[in-house]
């Protein structure tokens, strides 16, 4: 299977690249990718740089360009996808059908993977955009058992993706508008959930912080406690007598355990998340992850890699997902 | 199903349950401070020079690499206090084209800061040369923020960027550079032991007292 890491600076994409990473995912430093972080992300000319020192080394890079346009100003939507070809991107990562339909038709020789932002989890949802657009990829969103991985993926004929180490979404990617209702921004439309400039944290003498999104305070940590995010989805609430996260824990995905099922499943590619992340995050998860692949075919034993990787997580704490729905 | 959402909270109500945690993560802010020794030492140290001596190696970086100001964006002439938990003092930093300025001065005079940056010393070092990642950090409490958080992230990932080893921030290419940083490198992990074993033998005082 293939390992698709993530790289949100040059710095990070070398680092991926020289921890053994088969694909890197990456995107341009505006609204048309789902991590529109200030500092964060590639111009044109650093992408052109790292695809040439990916290639160098083996490995592909794919440019996430999978926000959807905006109605009547689509321009910085095509054009990203019009820079990620000139810069010898391997494939475009995408979701809008506006802009699967620009680089299906101006640039069919690039490949095009359909981005979790899409949230296609239906054969016939998944099969309109290979036939439509020639998708060659899905990422699949994470509402999936492997049960039924298994089961779509005998039901399609196109490669899948799915996510097996990072942060987790409540699993309606693509339509999620959570964040827009503090801040009115979103994931979907303006590359952000929780915007930075909307987030503030506040720590009293007692080491207590209170997190903010948008002036709403959505979580407290006592001294010392793990912090996660501060996204609404993460957020604790009291509703119908009961405090606590109704929504989800502040927790990251890791399926290290479900890769030999997955194989079996028939998933093509395994994706780490984290573009926001830092190059010590990525050296050493896709170090690990790697050892995990190559153990699959008779390599190292990754265990201990993996088992470091907790203090990477969020909140300290890690879960397997909707791959092992155990509230079911 | 109704919820609350508490706006400006000052009290407890829709906040503050326990988290469902499975293993508390390592405390790296016991592990990585520096004994109390090294701030009494530090402190009577003179400001100036050292100030001008950051503030000139700053400009200078900023110069060669004008990729790191687009990289900052809005960061640029913002001051930023990165406040050392361990060390007497804070640093205030102002990073644009002509004029980067690294400023010392007293923990109770960061309030002209739009944004700050609370950590151990040595996690803030490893924040610099990309040792640490800053958001396992924050999951840990290890680093802590406050203000303009987008003013944090900016420099978080311009600094991810910079590669800042201790040879590029002194401007230092080929031998002498590899030869600073391996000097730096085996420092600091001599400085993380030292400051573990403090933590350590701290921890087991306090049991014995306790």
């Amino acid at each position: 299977m293939e390992l698709v890491c993530p790289a949100g600076t040059p710095a990070a994409l070398r680092a991926a690249a020289d921890a053994g990473a088969d694909a890197i995912y990456c995107g341009f430093a505006d609204e048309t990718n789902a991590r529109n972080f200030p500092g964060l992300n590639f111009s044109p000319e650093e992408l052109s740089v790292s695809v040439a020192y990916a290639h160098e080394r083996g490995a592909k890079v794919l440019v996430a360009i999978n926000t959807f346009a905006q109605a009547g100003s689509t321009d910085l939507w095509t054009k990203a996808v019009d820079n990620a070809a000139a810069c010898g991107a391997d494939a475009i990562i995408a979701a809008d059908i506006a802009v699967l339909d620009h680089a299906a038709t101006r640039h069919p020789d690039v490949r095009l993977h359909l981005s979790v932002q899409a949230a296609a989890n239906t054969p016939e949802a998944i099969r309109f955009y290979t036939e439509t657009f020639g998708v060659r990829r899905v990422v699949l969103p994470r509402v999936f058992s492997v049960n039924e991985i298994a089961a779509l993926n005998r039901e399609i004929d196109v490669e899948t993706e799915v996510f097996v180490f990072g942060g987790l979404c409540v699993m309606t990617e693509g339509r999620c508008s959570l964040s827009s209702y503090a801040t009115g921004k979103s994931p979907n439309l303006t590359g952000v959930c929780s915007p930075p400039d909307h987030v503030d944290y506040a720590e009293d003498e007692t080491g207590r912080m209170k997190a903010r999104l948008g002036g709403f305070t959505i979580d407290c940590f006592e001294r010392g406690e793990p912090a996660g995010y501060p996204t609404l989805c993460k957020g604790r609430f009291s509703a119908m007598g009961h405090s606590g996260y109704l929504f989800e824990d502040p927790v990251s995905l890791n399926a290290f355990e479900l890769l030999e099922e997955l194989a079996k499943a028939g998933v093509t590619a395994l994706k780490i998340e984290g573009r926001q992340r830092g190059k010590a995050y990525i050296a050493s998860v896709v170090s690990a992850f790697r050892k995990a692949v190559d153990g699959l075919s008779g390599g190292a034993d990754a265990s201990a890699a993996i088992s470091a990787l907790k203090a990477m997580s969020e909140g300290g704490q890690q879960t397997t997902g909707s791959y092992r729905k155990t509230w079911r | 199903m109704a919820l609350i959402i508490v706006k400006n909270c000052t009290s407890e109500v829709g906040i503050g349950s326990e988290p469902e945690s499975e293993t508390p993560m390592q405390d790296l802010r016991s592990n990585l401070s520096l004994p109390p020794v090294v701030s009494t030492f530090v402190e009577p140290l003179p400001r100036s020079p050292i100030e001008a001596l950051l503030s000139v190696f700053t400009r200078r970086l900023v110069a060669r690499r004008p990729d790191l100001l687009r990289r900052l964006g809005a960061i640029v002439h913002v001051p930023i206090a990165i406040v050392p938990d361990d060390m007497p003092h804070a640093f205030l930093l102002s990073l644009n084209a002509d004029n980067s300025r690294v400023s010392i001065c007293e923990k109770s005079e960061i309030d002209d800061a739009e944004a700050v940056i609370r950590a151990p010393f040595l996690v803030l070092l490893g924040l610099l040369d990309g040792t640490y990642d800053g958001d396992a950090l924050f999951f840990s409490r290890d680093l802590r923020i406050e203000g303009r958080t987008e003013y944090v992230l900016a420099l978080r990932n311009t600094l991810e960027e910079a590669n800042l080893t201790s040879g590029e921030f002194f401007g230092l290419t080929g031998v002498s550079a590899r030869w600073v940083d391996d000097i730096t490198r085996s420092l600091l992990a001599q400085a993380r032991s030292l400051a573990s074993l403090s933590a350590d033998w701290g921890n087991t005082a306090s049991g014995q007292r306790s």
